[in-house]
């Protein structure tokens, strides 16, 4: 079955809510997105490709991980646990920094709050995007997205089925 | 301080103010006219929104007219669009991915 994201935004906010379904039950779903391994294979919007060089998946705890370009360029975020309950929802921060972690610009430039729940045919995910300035939002796009605007979808298909060829 | 559109948007009587200016350009005192509230706080308002670039000023005559300004409003749609299209990738990403697992 072929599902679709749907998303609402409300500008007032400054959020963007998007929900997608998936047919894996919500153990898997949950793996996927607390998983260093598998996070690495599906985050990075193509051609940029997402490296994590450490992940501490607890409340209070760190992903630190690069976004890696196509011409090796990297632009680093650090993602903290605000709150975990297991199975069910977490909370984050998400703010830009350097290699080393140190955060480059003064507080959060967005927060995300992701839930999973079971459906009769696998896992619902619904993801809350709020972010605090406009200038944040900007650097949010760029950061994960500039060259990646003209990957088709089909394209994406053929190298994702390349890279799960252990 | 540097002003941002968000703070344009934030507050309701800014949304109203916005809403009015879309379908046509009004001095300060027309505008305030639509209001409860005095004058001076619609004047601060109209101040913010200037500096958020939201709306323009220009003068004829004597009077100053405020202009809504749909470019910084379309600019806002277009990082939220790619924003958008990001997560919409990377939740197709995960779809495939989910499928090997």
């Amino acid at each position: 079955m072929k599902h679709q994201a749907t998303f609402t935004k409300d500008l007032a906010k400054k959020q963007l809510n998007v929900t997608r379904n998936y047919d894996a039950p919500v153990d898997k779903v949950w793996k996927a997105w607390t998983v260093s391994d598998i996070l690495d294979q599906w985050w990075g919007p193509k051609p940029w490709k997402a490296e994590t060089k450490s992940l501490e998946f607890k409340p209070g705890g760190r992903w630190h991980y690069a976004m890696v370009g196509p011409n090796g360029e990297r632009h680093w975020s650090l993602v903290e646990f605000r709150s975990i309950d297991p199975q069910r929802s977490f909370r984050t921060d998400v703010v830009f920094c350097d290699e080393n972690g140190t955060t480059v610009d003064f507080g959060p430039a967005m927060h995300w709050y992701v839930e999973f729940s079971a459906t009769p045919a696998g896992t619902r995910v619904d993801v809350t995007l709020t972010f605090d300035k406009e200038a944040d939002l900007r650097k949010i796009v760029e950061m994960g997205f500039e060259g990646g605007l003209n990957m088709g979808l089909n394209q994406l298909d053929e190298v994702l089925e390349e890279m799960l060829v252990v | 301080m540097r002003r941002d559109i968000f703070q344009a948007i934030a507050d309701p009587t800014r949304r109203s103010i916005l809403i009015l200016l879309a379908t046509q350009a009004m001095t300060p005192n027309a505008i305030a006219e639509y209001f409860d509230t005095t004058r001076q706080a619609v004047s601060k308002h109209i101040q913010i929104l200037v500096e958020c670039e939201a709306i323009n000023q220009h003068p004829s005559g004597r009077e100053i007219y405020y202009h809504f300004n749909p470019t910084k409003m379309k600019e806002i749609d277009q990082w939220l669009e790619q924003l958008r299209k990001q997560w919409e990738d990377r939740l197709n990403q995960l779809d495939k991915l989910l499928k090997e697992l």
